[in-house]
């Protein structure tokens, strides 16, 4: 590395060679990554201290003093601690991935969507055995490689469906739906009783509420390895597998009307509001999203009891199925200069900052407690954890799921679906054949590559 | 003085030192002369080099990998990226698109010089047409994109503005119609930067001198005829031009497709494509690809442009 550096300066000038430099260390350090070895990292032992730089997504609780609170309370804890820095990030996964090309991204960050399993350890401190972590902590699988688990998740969320108790109620819908046909019925009652609202908002227009329909794959057959036995299925839309299932729904609710007039105008923030107040049914969202609406119905004058929570219409042998998975997990910068820190603020999060009651999800700690306001939910669904992938194959569903196009995780791959179901363009088994295809074509790719 | 010449002489030097003292100093400053401008120079230079040659050379480097825009490791795949390009048929369909644009380009040619030739004449008001006409491409683009979202969303100006003239049968879904949006973006475009065309060929106009359209009219040439063959002809580089940037410019839209409709609805361009591909989908490589490719079709076409029009002077670039 310093010699690719001194023959930069032999050959541009000065100036310019420095910021080469610059450039040549960011890119020269690959795969040396954890230069400072095995830190103590036990907050019992090494005795947390010195200065501290948080990473986190939550921008409104930053801005409404939620986050001084915490620093607070971790400072009481650790007097030793010095300034910790929490920095909010509105484009969170965009702009945490851009400087993850550098060395300095926080201490304590959340991991981003893109990082795949096999990459974690170029850029993330193992916080200990995975085995061992289970014992604790829930969800730790999804952001764990060989046996090391890189990230601990803040909150858990299940996924089902917001609605609007008093618009279902008032078109005589009181049951869960517990088939996509009944709900689609449903939608329809719904829609004759109140003509001019949306039964269903899709939010297409903003795009990343749409991702959030991929998270039922799983909940619907109820089924932990769902998602491991797409990386062998062929042909997962079809056979009434989870994914025919879920974007069958996507397809039927947009083509027969159901959804917004024109989802090129949507919007989020408005959306919450028009939840509130009755002009849309039902918004497909994980249950982080009841705080968010509750809030939102408290402002526009109505109670919070009118934010239901309900299950995706399906049913295997009479029973609901949610998956139940942690939302980011929070992890500690290879490169930090004070993990010790780090690791504090982690496990002090989890366990004593009350942050995932307060946002009405599940615990990260294996005896949490279940919020009041989720366990009317809970107790009627059973909860589906999905499997972590086998051991060696951690990165294998993404890179299918890259190599076809698909990519189930984007807005995009559903966009289109609603695309097709409103233009006529393709029909519901055209989207389902042209998926296989793209598929299956992944598959051979990938095994054979 | 003739004594002390000799021994002020230096031993050996047959050149009277006296005669050559001025021109050294002369040389010294021309030295210094000569490096001076070029640390003036240095300062751009460097900052040209490190913030676009610099990272152009990385671009060219990543679209020859797989890099999903994280990896510590960048593995070589060839010309694999630049094959999917031209191949995968989403990639080849916001080519498509641009053709919506670049048919918008036409029509807004048409209008600039339409106006531009009307203010050429004596108007009323001149300075005020020519402001309101300019304005629009003065206004931010992240704002055009929020104004047209509010006019044209169901219900919105543009729909209460046509029921009030009767003309309900004309509205449909301006951007939630596939038929239509590409259509309706396109419009957009043409509101923005139709000042820009109408401004250069005004100023193009300007240059004709007065006194040829005195004759003109003297000759019995009415004001058809002073356009088609006066003004024209004195502005063909200039229309030229517009041609040239037209057509780069329908590949690169961004702004407004992607602040109204996020590239929904098959409205997605070029460069939308290319940002969901590096930031959304994590194909680095693959969105590198396209910006080289971008790079390359207007490094052509303006090549061609200077072999069919070499005798033009163009420097409005």
């Amino acid at each position: 590395m310093l010699l690719t550096r001194t023959t930069r300066t032999a050959v541009v000038v000065a100036a310019t060679a420095a910021m080469l430099g610059l450039a040549a260390c960011g890119g020269g350090s690959a795969g040396e990554g954890g230069e400072s070895g095995a830190q103590d990292m036990d907050p019992e032992t090494c005795g947390p201290a010195g200065d501290l730089t948080v990473l986190t997504w939550r921008t409104d609780l930053v801005e409404d003093g939620t986050f001084d609170d915490y620093v607070a309370t971790f400072k009481e804890a650790y007097p030793e601690i010095g300034d910790v820095d929490i920095q909010g990030i509105t484009d969170y996964e965009g702009e945490v991935k851009t400087r993850m090309s550098t060395d300095d991204y926080g201490d304590v960050l959340a991991i981003p969507g893109s990082v795949a399993p096999d990459q974690l350890s170029q850029f993330f401190e193992p916080l200990g055995e995975l085995s061992e972590m289970q014992t604790q902590y829930r969800w730790v699988e999804p952001e764990s490689f060989e046996g090391l688990s890189y990230g601990i998740p803040v909150v858990g969320n299940v996924m089902g469906a917001v609605y609007n108790v008093e618009v279902f109620e008032s078109a005589g819908v009181t049951d869960f739906a517990t088939t996509p046909e009944e709900f689609l019925s449903d939608l329809e009652a719904v829609k004759a009783a109140h003509p001019d609202i949306a039964p269903l908002y899709t939010n297409y227009k903003d795009g990343w509420p749409l991702t959030a329909w991929q998270s039922y794959a799983g909940g619907v057959s109820g089924d932990p390895e769902y998602t491991n036995g797409m990386t062998t299925d062929e042909a997962p839309w079809s056979g009434g597998g989870d994914m025919e299932v879920i974007d069958g729904l996507l397809y039927d609710v947009v083509a027969q009307g159901l959804t917004e007039a024109d989802p090129t105008t949507t919007n989020w923030e408005q959306s919450k509001q028009m939840l509130a107040t009755g002009q849309i049914g039902v918004m497909m969202l994980g249950s982080w999203a009841i705080p968010q609406m509750q809030d939102a119905a408290e402002a526009a004058g109505e109670t919070r009891d009118i934010i239901g929570y309900m299950p995706f219409p399906a049913q295997v042998d009479g029973t609901f199925h949610a998956v139940a998975g942690g939302d980011y997990n929070l992890a500690i910068n290879v490169h930090s200069s004070n993990k010790c820190a780090a690791r504090a603020w982690i496990d002090w999060f989890n366990h004593e900052s009350g942050f995932s009651e307060s946002q009405i999800g599940l615990s990260p700690l294996v005896d949490g407690p279940v919020p009041e306001s989720l366990q009317a939910f809970i107790d009627q669904v059973e909860l589906v954890e999905m499997a972590p992938a086998p051991e060696g194959q951690e990165s294998l569903f993404s890179d299918i799921d890259t190599e076809s196009g698909i990519l189930t995780t984007s807005p995009d791959y559903r966009m289109k679906i609603v695309d097709d179901a409103r233009s006529g363009a393709r029909t519901k088994q055209q989207v389902f054949d042209d998926l296989n295809a793209a598929w299956s074509e992944a598959i051979q790719a990938v095994s054979g590559g | 003085m003739a004594l002390m010449t000799p021994a002020r002489r230096a031993p050996g030097r047959a050149v009277d030192p006296s005669a050559r003292q001025p021109g050294r100093r002369v040389t010294a400053r021309r030295g210094r002369d000569r490096v001076v401008p070029y640390l003036f120079v240095l300062a751009p230079i460097v900052l040209l080099v490190t913030f676009t040659y610099v990272p152009v050379a990385n671009m060219f480097f990543y679209s020859v990998t797989d890099w999903d825009g994280l990896d510590r490791v960048k593995n070589f795949v060839g010309l694999a990226n630049y094959v999917d390009v031209f191949t995968e048929p989403d990639n080849l369909r916001v080519f498509v698109v641009s053709l919506y644009y670049l048919g918008a380009s036409f029509v807004q040619m048409a209008l600039a010089l339409y106006f531009a030739t009307i203010l050429s004449f004596r108007v009323r008001l001149k300075n005020l047409w020519k402001g309101i006409l300019f304005f629009p491409y003065l206004i931010n683009g992240v704002a055009i994109g929020l104004i047209f979202l509010n006019f044209i969303r169901p219900g919105g100006g543009l729909d209460s503005a046509l029921l009030a003239v009767g003309l309900e049968s004309v509205i449909r879904q301006w951007t939630g119609d596939p038929e239509v949006i590409n259509y309706t973006l396109a419009a957009v475009s043409v509101w923005r930067y139709m000042g820009l065309n109408f401004v250069m060929f005004l100023g193009a106009i300007a240059s004709v001198p007065g006194e040829i359209y005195e004759a003109a009219e003297l000759d019995g040439a009415n004001r058809w005829h002073q356009f088609r063959h006066l003004i024209l002809p004195a502005i063909k580089p200039i229309v030229g031009l517009s041609f040239i940037l037209a057509i780069s410019g329908s590949l690169s839209v961004f702004e407004v497709p992607y602040i109204m409709t996020n590239g929904g609805n098959g409205s997605e361009t070029f460069v939308i494509r290319t940002i969901k591909m590096a930031f959304e989908n994590n194909k680095v490589g693959l969105a590198s690809a396209m910006a080289v490719v971008l790079l390359a079709i207007v490094l052509v076409v303006t090549w061609i442009q200077r072999r069919l029009v070499p005798e033009e002077r163009v420097d409005l670039t």
